[in-house]
Order: structure tokens, then sequence, then C-alpha cells
């Protein structure tokens, strides 16, 4: 998906707000990340905050402990790896409704009994080629089809849930595989192994988007499309990449989901195409496209799985925890919009 | 009909309360003026049972909502199973469905059809008890499964689980593994189904109400979703809010997969987990005795193979012959059975495929 092409990164058009500045210094990588990041992000910092401080003062026994936290970053990392690709599908103009159920797909496809016998790494490229397949067949249906995007990954919602009903008969195909099983019991440092996939899968998605032809050119047809035709960018192509990396982290998620479950199951990420474009809108990403940074998605994730854990750890019922995500959904995008017009002016 | 036969499935208290009744029938007939009828006087039941006796063919309808987990998977399949026993059953099932109006079509097709017996496990109860009653009226017997109807009129008979008692059993057990241990002040974790569900709630207070007839309370508690994924999400955080525990009920095993899996991650052992539902994936591992899964409370699927089999003799106009009554009964209660280690054996037939 990286193109290294140096002609094409000189003439590379630059997006209307795209940013951050093309060549990075290292010592400069910090401020770049607070101020490409963080720092546009100090609403959802300050919600962070906040809900770490009623974690605290709530639950002083069992908040603030490095197993709670990491506890934390676990349940995120499933829903954090899709939201990382439906950030780059909303900066690029479009949208993805289907990561939730694609993912649901591969992890199914990749727990049946057949694909089991043949060991994890059959498992894992099966998760993968499902999830790039129905990313590519999104992307080819909105860029050459002419589908509008929320048609296009609806309709693959829909028969995504459907196709991994009558694959799995609507059963929980419990993993066997003792490499799949082992991946969400494996620590390094202490540390689970899926936390450290998460971090990977940022780290890749951060670096491509805001280090790359490929990033720049998201924000640019996100941006203004017509533009960024005219500068030379291949549209129609760039967006198809665009729905196969969401379909790739789709892939990733159905590996780690079937792990940390052990199960394959038609059933998994049922609305999670919800949680992660609210976790990119409270991210500040903008629903238009051409604008949006990947730290801020990654925030709204944590801030949602730290409302569930807070809830948790309280013994409150889940269902006020709804009214809680809502009610934070537009106090962030509030506190944003006010952060934003006051720096502009 | 033969008398000869020794009564194979009476127990001790069937022969007992056969024994009684008779006392009584005789005893009244003393007192009686009038004339003994020609019987022997005691109501007792045929011996033997000829309920397996081909009778008359009829065609019996069978509704349920679409699989989205195991136990609604085994309920389609154990009464396919069920109906293909029988030689003089003719088994009519419709296209299962998530949606109220379209299982509404559905069951209208089958009446229009005149089946001689409908089977129907309703999407929801209240919202399809006046299509339970349509059926009733066009003199269509309807078996409401599990899922009751808001009126008896649109049922001939009810066959469904205990939830309150199910939750009694796993407090039940529970209670008596602590009480043994001499646990003082448990922490008691439950790992509830969709908390809005009005058999959740039902669960759950059998299982306060078995708990605290031993001094016990429900400590950490959180509704999942009856999803492997749910169970996992929840236990995760549940297990950090409780940093020991003494013994934990999870409601379904469908989900307690994802319970299991949460336990494990964590690198938990120090409490004794029961499951409930009865899946057969469950009663493995408390047959292998290596995860803290020691026992799990039934609300067996098994209840649709029987819903068939009521559904035949309804239609017949046969009753259930180890009874004396002529007819079925209007309403049958299943009991939840506790699995452990000890009987496991006996039920893992019985189980059912998450």
């Amino acid at each position: 998906m990286n193109e290294p092409s140096p002609t094409s990164e000189a003439r590379a058009p630059e997006a209307p707000e795209a940013h951050p500045p093309a060549r990075p210094e290292p010592s400069r990588v910090v401020r770049l990340l607070f101020e490409g990041g963080i720092g546009r992000n100090m609403g959802l910092v300050a919600v962070l905050v906040l809900l770490a401080v009623v974690g605290v003062v709530t639950a002083p026994q069992t908040f603030p402990t490095a197993s709670n936290l990491l506890t934390v970053l676990t349940s995120a990392s499933i829903i954090g790896v899709l939201t990382v690709g439906v950030t780059f599908v909303i900066i690029g103009g479009g949208i993805d409704l289907s990561v939730g159920k694609v993912m649901a797909l591969a992890s199914v496809w990749a727990t049946t009994v057949a694909t089991q016998s043949f060991g994890a790494l059959v498992m894992i490229f099966c998760a993968l080629a499902v999830g790039v397949g129905a990313g590519l067949i999104n992307g080819v249906l909105i860029a050459y089809g002419r589908i509008v995007p929320f048609i296009a990954t609806l309709a693959m919602l829909i028969s995504a849930q459907g196709l991994a009903e009558l694959i799995s008969g609507r059963r929980s195909q419990i993993v066997t595989d003792p490499v799949i099983a082992a991946i969400a019991s494996t620590r390094i440092l202490g540390i689970p192994l899926l936390v450290y996939i998460f971090a990977v899968v940022i780290a890749v998605g951060w670096v491509v988007l805001n280090r790359t032809t490929f990033g720049r050119r998201t924000f640019a047809i996100g941006g203004n499309p017509e533009a960024a035709r005219l500068a030379g960018v291949d549209v129609r192509r760039h967006t198809v990449l665009l729905y196969v990396v969401s379909g790739l982290c789709c892939g990733i998620a159905a590996i780690m989901i079937a792990s940390l479950t052990t199960t394959g199951s038609s059933t998994h990420g049922t609305l999670y195409e919800l949680d992660a474009i609210a976790a990119v809108i409270i991210g500040g990403t903008l629903l238009t496209g051409g604008r949006g940074t990947l730290i801020g998605s990654i925030l709204g994730v944590l801030v949602f799985t730290v409302i569930t854990n807070l809830f948790v750890l309280n013994n409150l019922a889940i269902e006020v925890q709804n009214i809680a995500k809502g009610a934070i959904i537009v106090v962030a995008v509030l506190i944003q919009a006010r952060a934003r017009r006051s720096s502009t002016t | 009909m033969t008398d000869s036969l020794l009564p194979g499935g009476l127990g001790r208290r069937g022969f007992l309360a056969a024994l009684g009744v008779g006392t009584v029938a005789t005893v009244a007939a003393c007192t009686s003026n009038e004339a003994p009828s020609s019987g022997s006087g005691a109501n007792v039941a045929a011996a033997g049972g000829d309920n397996a006796t081909p009778g008359a063919p009829v065609t019996i309808g069978f509704s349920a909502p679409a699989a989205d987990h195991g136990w609604i998977a085994a309920i389609a399949n154990n009464a396919k199973a069920q109906a293909e026993q029988y030689p003089d059953v003719t088994f009519a099932p419709v296209n299962p469905t998530n949606d109220v109006a379209q299982q509404i079509a559905a069951v209208e097709t089958l009446i229009n059809q005149k089946v001689d017996a409908l089977v129907i496990l309703p999407n929801d109860g209240s919202q399809l008890t006046s299509l339970g009653r349509r059926a009733m009226d066009a003199d269509i017997p309807v078996i409401n499964l599990d899922r009751i109807f808001d009126s008896p009129l649109a049922y001939r008979t009810w066959i469904g689980g205990d939830n309150y008692g199910m939750g009694v059993s796993a407090g039940t057990y529970i209670g008596e593994r602590l009480r043994a241990a001499n646990v003082t002040n448990p922490v008691i974790g439950e790992v509830a189904g969709i908390d809005n569900l009005p058999l959740t709630q039902e669960r759950s207070k059998g299982f306060s109400d078995a708990l605290a007839s031993y001094g016990y309370a429900v400590g950490p508690r959180q509704a999942a979703d009856f999803t492997a994924q749910g169970g996992q999400r929840v236990t995760a955080n549940l297990l950090q809010a409780a940093p020991k525990l003494d013994a934990l009920w999870n409601h379904d095993d469908d989900q307690g997969i994802g319970v299991l899996a949460a336990i494990n991650q964590a690198g938990r052992n120090e409490f004794f987990m029961v499951g409930g539902a009865g899946s057969a994936n469950a009663m493995r591992d408390i047959q292998a005795d290596n995860t803290v899964l020691k026992a799990t409370v039934t609300y067996s699927p098994t209840m649709a193979s029987s819903a068939i089999a009521l559904a035949r003799l309804v239609a017949q106009n046969r009753g259930m012959s180890d009874l004396v009554e002529k007819e079925v009964p209007t309403s049958i209660t299943l009991a939840s059975a506790t699995i452990t280690k000890e009987n496991v054996a006996d039920y893992l037939p019985l189980g059912f495929e998450s």
C-alpha cells in the first residue's frame, strides 16, 4: 500500500488541511505528535482524565492498577484495530459500515473445522484473505461501480452476516488450535500480546497516514477528489486500496477476537461499526473526509472502553452506560468545536 | 393395552401416588350408596404405556425463531429429529425468522393448511398471543414452547423451562459447596444474560433467593448478551472488579465459552464456576475437570422433542399413557437439573453443541 515513488512525492498535492508537515526531524517528533494528535484532541484527553479521576474516586482499590489498565487496553484492542481501518476510509471521504460483520465472517471462515485442520498459519492467512477480499469488493463497487459507500458497505454488512451464519450454521465454532488459542493468553514482559498487536497496528497506521505518499493522497482525495484527480492521483484505485486497508484490519481483528473468545461466531462484532465510527468522529475526524487524526480515533476508543470498565467496576447496569456514551459523544464534539473556533480566531 | 406388563417407567413415588389415588377412590366408593360401576373403581394408569403405538396419521406444524446461538439451533434440530421417530407424524416446519411479523405470516400459512397441531416457540410470547388464539379458534391445538403466551386461551398445552428454578439450582449448588467449605462472607459473582428479558430477571431472582437461604448475597453482577464475545468482555472487567472471588454463576453456556476464556486469560482459579443451559461443550469441560467450571444447571432444548411428542398425542386425542388422565396436561414445567462431574456421563447425550 506504500508507494515509494520520489517523483510522485514531489508532485503530491497538498490537501487543503493535510497535516502534519512533510519532512520530519527526529527531535521534533514528540512535538509533532502533540500538535498532530493529542494537541488537537485536548477535549478527549480531558474526558479521559475526568474518567480516570472518577475511576480513582469510585473504585480506588480496583481501578488504578496495572492489571486493570491492561484489561482496558486488551478490551480496546479489537475495536481499536477496526477503528484504524475506518479512520483511513473516513479521512479518504468514505464510510465503512461493514467492519464488524466482515470481522465476524473472517473469524468464522478461519475457525471452521476444515480451516483449523491446516493449522494456525492457514487460519491467519484465511482471516486476512477474507478481510482483504471483502474490502476489495467494497472498494471496487464504490470506486468503479459508482455505488455510494454507505450503500455498498451496508450491503456488505448484511451479506457478510448472512454468509457467516450460513458457514457456521449459527453456532459458535470453538477454536481448538493451540497457537491461536494462546494468542490472547500470551504475555510478553507482563503485557498481553493483543496489546502489542494493537500498538503495532497503530504505529504502522500512523506512519502510513502521516509519513507516506499513500497517506497524503488519502487526505487529498478526502478533501477534494476532483483537485486530487487533476493533480494526477488515481482516485479510483486509491479508493479501492482504502477499503482494502479497512478489510485487512478486519482480518487482523478477526484473529484477535477468535483468540480472545476462543470462538469464531456470526454474533461477533455486532454494532462494532457504529462504535468505530463514533470513536473516529469524537476523535476529531471530519465525516466528510480530508481531515482527521489516528491518535484522536484511538483516544475515542479508549474513552468508550474506560466507560465500560468503570461501570463494571462499580457494579452498575450496562444500560445506563449507553446513555453515558451518547452524552460523551456530544460533549467531546462540542468541546472540540469550541477549541477549534478559538484556535482559528 | 395389557395389564400383565410391569409398570416400567413408574417409580416408587408414582406407585405410591397411584396407590393413594386407588385407596381414596376405594374408600369413596365404600361410602357411596350408588351402584358400583362396571370398572375396578381404582383409577390407575395403564401399565407400560401405549403412547409408542402408531395412531392416526397427523401433520404437525412447527415455528421457531431463527437460531442465533446453539440453544435455539438445538430446539429446531430436536423437533425435527423427534418427529422423524414417528411413522404417523408428518413434520411441517416453516422458515425460522427473528421477525415477529414474518413469524405470524408463516404460522398463518400453517393454519390455512389445516395442520393437525402446531408447535410454536414465539419470538415474543405477548406479541404472538393473538396468533395462538386464531389457531385455537380454527380448532388447531397449539403446543406453546417455552416463551409463554399471555392467555391460556391461546394454547392447548404449554411446555417450557423453569427459569426461577434454574437460579435456585445454581444458588443451591454454590450455597452447599461454600457452606461445606466453611467460607464466611463469600464473594459470589453473577454473569447474567440480557438483563431486560423476564427470563433473566427470574433466573437472577431464583439465584439470590437460594443464596439468601444460606445467608449469602450476590456480589459483583453484570449482564452480557448471550454471546461468547459479550461474556468475555464483561467477565474480563468483572474479574478486575473482584480481585478475589469464591464462586461465579454464568447464566448461559454459549456465552460461557467467552466467560471461561476471560478467566483463563486472567489466570484466575481461586473460585469455582457454575454454568447454565447445559451445552455439550460445558459438560465436556465439567467431565475433564481442568477448568473452574464445576457444574451447570440445565435449561434443556430437549423440551422441543417433548413438545412434538405432546403435539402428536393431542392431535390423536390421546393422553400420556403413564398418567391416568385421558388428555395431555395443559402445562408442563421442566425441572432444572444440576450437572456435576458425578452425573455428567448421564446427561452428556442431551447436551447441545454451542
